[in-house]
């Protein structure tokens, strides 16, 4: 436990002083993207499966199909958000530094962006055939 | 970051080993933590030996033996000696417990006994438990009602009074809390497995009229949330009680009024 930082503090003032941003949205979010990448990691790998070895006009036919780019879809959106916030409640959990906290918080948000809208283009470049 | 090793300060050494007894044959060697805040010695441990045929059954006992027969300077909290003050909890051979209900029997080999884990030390085997308390505090563990006092009592039925079972046992040990890597972590902000079993004890209370506020409190991402359902509370708590399932039960709670 940090003891630093007493000064002349009561403890009641220690307990009371740094709250209030609530973690049921995030605990339920997790929860929620958890169940939901059960079946969705499922359906992507039959899709990859199916494209395995294809070539680059069959790959298109097959996720020009709403029945595979959707599912496609929802996989990135689901499994990245359960990345991001997975990733904040470690970086939460063990950097204890909060200007270091700040910064790897914001990396991982873009991260998180970034990585979801590359997956997502990817995925919508092949479904409209291009 | 998280520290994995223990500042330079912090580090134990290797201690006193003091004379055995003589004319003894049941001996038994214990290894005491050890740390005066008075001298700027690191901490160390001291080996001593207890002669079991002129001591009591329990590690408290040995503990005690210790202070009277071979060192009085050794500091630690005791007082009913039955488990039910909670004073005497210490980490003995690394699983946090209470002294007065162990009994040495069952312990094979050296017996070590340290303070309670990542607390700052006031002496010896005396953790700081300032922090811990207000945390307690802070849920405010009593009956909240806005409605007329009855005049005789808050009545509830043996169904509901049944509820509070496993919970309002908890002596404040701290056993659990201090045995609970998020409590060493987030100790600050985070508030224990003892202080949020409490919180649990006064939700769960159907003549208690705050709940929503107390839910209120506890909503947090890290009062509550922090809680990694690591168990280890569980595991040390010496009433048998399940500080994650008090835990489990209010983020249920909060995740239900919030859809």
């Amino acid at each position: 436990m940090v003891s630093h930082a007493k000064g002349y503090r009561t403890p009641f003032a220690r307990v009371r002083g740094r709250g209030g941003v609530s973690g049921v949205s995030t605990f339920w979010g997790q929860r929620v993207s958890g169940v939901l990448a059960i079946p969705l990691t499922i359906a992507a790998i039959v899709i990859v499966v199916a494209v395995l070895g294809k070539d680059h006009q069959a790959t298109v036919q097959i996720l020009g199909s709403p029945l595979a780019a959707v599912p496609m879809l929802l996989f990135v959106g689901v499994s990245v958000y359960h990345m991001w916030i997975g990733l904040q409640e470690i970086l939460t959990d063990y950097v204890h530094g909060e200007k270091l906290l700040l910064v790897l918080l914001m990396g991982n948000t873009l991260f998180s962006v970034a990585i979801a809208f590359a997956a997502c283009f990817a995925v919508l470049k092949l479904a409209f055939g291009v | 970051m998280v520290e994995f090793a223990l500042p330079r300060n912090s580090v134990v050494q290797k201690g006193k080993r003091w004379p055995k007894p003589d004319n003894t044959k049941n001996l038994h060697e214990f290894q005491i933590y050890r740390w005066n805040p008075d001298d700027d010695e690191n901490p160390r441990m001291d080996t001593y030996f207890v002669d079991l045929d002129d001591c009591g059954p329990m590690i408290l006992d040995a503990v005690l033996w210790i202070k009277n027969k071979i060192d009085p300077t050794l500091t630690f909290r005791r007082s009913c000696r039955e488990g039910i003050c909670g004073s005497c909890s210490m980490n003995i051979n690394g699983l946090n417990t209470l002294a007065c209900t162990k009994a040495i029997k069952d312990y094979s080999g050296v017996i070590t006994i340290r303070p309670l884990p990542h607390m700052d030390v006031v002496k010896d085997l005396v953790p700081d438990l300032t922090h811990f308390y207000a945390q307690h505090a802070s849920v405010e563990p009593w009956l909240h009602t806005s409605s007329p006092t009855p005049e005789k009592e808050w009545k509830q039925t043996p169904e509901d009074r049944a509820k509070l079972d496993g919970m309002y046992e908890c002596i404040l040990c701290a056993c659990c809390s201090t045995s609970c890597p998020m409590y060493w972590w987030q100790g600050e902000r985070y508030l224990g497995p003892a202080a949020l079993l409490q919180a649990q004890r006064w939700i769960a209370d159907s003549r208690d009229e705050a709940t929503d506020e107390r839910l209120d409190y506890v909503d947090d991402a890290f009062k509550l949330f922090r809680c990694r359902t690591i168990l280890n509370c569980a595991a040390a708590c010496p009433k048998g009680l399940n500080p994650a399932k008090a835990i489990a039960e209010m983020r249920k709670a909060l995740v239900e009024r919030s859809i």
